[in-house]
């Protein structure tokens, strides 16, 4: 995974609330086996008109947002299934930071995995991130995680909140799986544990 | 010790152990894969060069993608042939117990999981699927998971989660005729909104969710998912043990007794604290069901559609006057008579047996109305083998309804089954969204008997009308 340090790049502004994962990457694109290749079929019903061709009035496919690396939105973003092609579509296209006044719970966790750094903020501050990011390429955000803020156009820094060890997870480009072996004697050790107090419980076998 | 909920109890049951900054590494019991959301995790394993740490505690099954009609011949789309093909790869490599497509045992995750007795009361099962909030209704902690989870499960059998709040959902008293678990859920999401159990698990409580079927009971906790919440939780009593026992991987003899007896423990103390609570009764559910593309948006069948002009927030309004215009519904109008083109009774919400059954009831001895395309896709093989022995195929098929096989479906279209741009749907499963079930579908969610009922008469119906 790509270590997340200082972004510095173009902000695309999406100003909708509820933007559902089918809406980010509908279920007809799921088919895939890889995690990569998901970026041109991202918000493909807003992108793409019925005929299949682009929609010019669509942010994303206007210069400079074309290649927008953050993306500001409203509310609970990324809700619905908890498909990681979502996160995997926005990759692909560019985005590496989406900042939300709110998140869906599963879509916020499948961020962090995939070295997407989801930043929540308060509405009014989100509408005028978004103030910037109409300015385009003129108006580049900078995303500090190392210092935790979004650094305006005009310089002016907003502070955000990160849980620690997912900041460090980001910074490192670390896997959590490695992590979580570091801690193979505490698992061995439940393991027996729960051998004794519910022995019950069946190992599963189909011939 | 301070009185816990259900939700503390199958926790603190499951913590290997807490991290500094609050974060647990939690136990997993049950691992289901299935193959549009393991690919990559498989990958990601096999990059690394590890195995499954406990591959008898992991089970895997096709339904996603699967064609439900002919099994007879090979997979058309070759994408879904692909994906399909490549967990069968896998599973052989790394040893998963598997149910593949041409077995009687196969059908959707979160049907299968608890017919096999492979999701018990107590146990943490997770999926890589938001969906697997469904097996909550065995009283066991059930959520979905991320791919990158998926492959962490694989690896290391845990998962690293925060504690979720506590919510508890009390209904009481005695549903009216018409009445199923579906409207009495419908009713809760449309009570709480959609985030209304955000960050919460969700417990069901009251003298009317006792009185559920676990039929009943998954479906409620199936769509708590849809209240935002990140698992439903029904304490096990009675009806889950004698649901139970005798499922294939369910243990068996003196290890039942044990485990009914630990299972005994597994209920809220009284006084325990909850962060949210939510009452309703029973009786002021009416048959329901949703007119716009957010579930939330619950109707009674007796209702009219709502008029945006008499919402004061601004943005809901602009989001109800896009919603209408979607779903080519009027303002004011009566929901009840609007015409429906296609009719699916099926998904991980409505595709049991007992809910097959509700809908054979309307549709005995009646017929699908001119022009309207009537599916049934039972959930697992073995509900449709079910249903056949007892003739509920028949009575179906005489009134003009499609007997198809077992799978996802049209709940998200990734097979054939999917809507065409601009056609109404009266829908069992549980989501509505904007072109879930097709580009340009437009879905009204349902019970099963409410859709049968739109079948036969070719509009959205109160099903009391024909009880
Ligand atoms: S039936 Fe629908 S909701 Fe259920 S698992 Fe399949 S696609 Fe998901």
């Amino acid at each position: 995974m790509d270590k997340f340090t200082v972004l510095s790049a173009v902000a695309a502004a999406l100003p909708e609330a509820n933007i559902d994962t089918d809406k980010i990457i509908p279920a007809r694109f799921l088919k895939t086996t890889q995690r990569t290749g998901l970026g041109k079929h991202a918000f493909d019903s807003m992108r793409y008109r019925p005929d299949g061709s682009e929609n010019p009035d669509f942010v994303l496919n206007q210069v400079p947002w074309r290649k927008a690396e953050i993306l500001i939105t409203h509310e609970n973003l990324g809700c619905g299934s908890s498909r990681e092609h979502a996160p995997w579509a926005l990759l692909d296209f560019g985005i590496r930071c989406v900042i939300a006044p709110s998140f869906a719970d599963i879509f916020f966790n499948n961020c962090f995995k995939n070295g997407i750094l989801p930043v929540c903020l308060p509405r009014d501050v989100c509408d005028a991130l978004m103030g910037d990011a109409a300015m385009g390429s003129n108006a580049r955000l900078t995303v500090d995680l190392p210092r935790q803020v979004v650094i305006r156009p005009d310089g002016e820094e907003v502070p955000f909140e990160i849980d620690p060890f997912r900041k460090h997870m980001l910074l490192e480009g670390l896997d959590d799986i490695g992590q979580t072996l570091q801690h193979e004697g505490e698992i061995k050790t439940f393991e027996s544990q729960v051998a004794q107090e519910r022995p019950w419980m069946p190992a599963i076998s189909i011939d | 010790m301070a009185p816990r909920t259900l939700f503390d109890k199958i926790w603190d049951h499951h913590v290997v152990e807490t991290l500094p900054d609050g974060t647990s590494i939690l136990y997993i019991d049950r691992h289901l894969v299935h193959e549009v959301t393991s690919p990559q995790a498989f990958e990601g394993l096999r990059l690394a060069g590890r195995r499954l740490r406990h591959p008898e505690m992991t089970v895997a099954v096709v339904d996603h993608n699967v064609p439900t009609s002919d099994r007879s011949q090979p997979i058309e789309e070759p994408e879904s042939r692909n994906q399909i093909e490549t967990l069968e790869r896998n599973v052989k490599e790394f040893g998963v117990p598997y149910f593949p497509l041409l077995s009687a045992n196969q059908g959707i995750v979160h049907v299968v999981g608890p017919e096999q007795g492979i999701s018990l009361p107590g146990m943490t099962i997770v999926c890589g699927d938001s969906h697997t909030s469904t097996h909550g209704a065995m009283g066991a902690l059930a959520f979905g998971i991320g791919t990158s989870e998926v492959e962490h499960v694989m690896a290391t059998q845990t998962i690293l989660q925060r504690p979720a709040k506590n919510m508890r959902v009390t209904v009481e008293g005695t549903p009216g005729a018409g009445v199923s678990a579906k409207d009495i859920m419908l009713a809760i999401i449309g009570h709480v909104g959609t985030a209304g159990g955000t960050g919460h698990v969700m417990e069901f409580a009251g003298s009317a969710i006792r009185g559920l079927d676990m039929a009943g009971r998954m479906t409620l906790c199936n769509m708590s998912i849809e209240a935002g919440a990140r698992a439903g939780l029904v304490a096990p009593d009675d009806t889950t043990f004698d649901y139970v026992k005798g499922r294939p991987f369910a243990p068996k003899g003196d290890d039942f007794d044990k485990a009914v007896a630990y299972w005994r423990t597994l209920s809220t103390d009284e006084g325990a604290h909850f962060d949210k609570e939510v009452t309703l009764r029973a009786e002021d559910i009416a048959p329901s069901l949703t007119w716009g593309t957010s579930p939330e948006t619950v109707l009674a069948i007796t209702d009219t559609v709502p008029d945006p002009a008499l919402e004061q927030d601004e943005a809901k309004r602009a989001q109800m006057v896009r919603m209408l215009d979607y779903m080519g519904l009027d303002a004011g109008q009566k929901i009840a008579g609007t015409p429906v083109d296609v009719v699916f009774i099926g998904s991980c919400t409505n595709s049991r047996i007992e809910d097959l059954r509700a809908a054979a009831h309307i549709a005995a001895g009646r017929k699908v109305a001119e022009g309207v395309r009537a599916m049934i896709v039972p959930g697992s093989g073995l509900v449709k083998r079910q249903a056949e022995e007892e003739g509920l195929d028949k009575i179906f098929l005489d009134a003009g309804f499609e007997w198809r096989e077992a799978g996802c479906s049209m709940c998200l279209g990734m097979n054939p089954d999917r809507l065409t741009p601009g056609q109404r749907c009266a829908s069992t499963s549980n989501r509505n969204f904007e072109g879930r079930q097709g580009p340009g579908g437009r879905t009204h969610l349902l019970s099963p008997a409410m859709a049968a009922a739109a079948a036969v008469t070719g509009c959205l119906t109160d099903v009391r009308e024909l009880a």
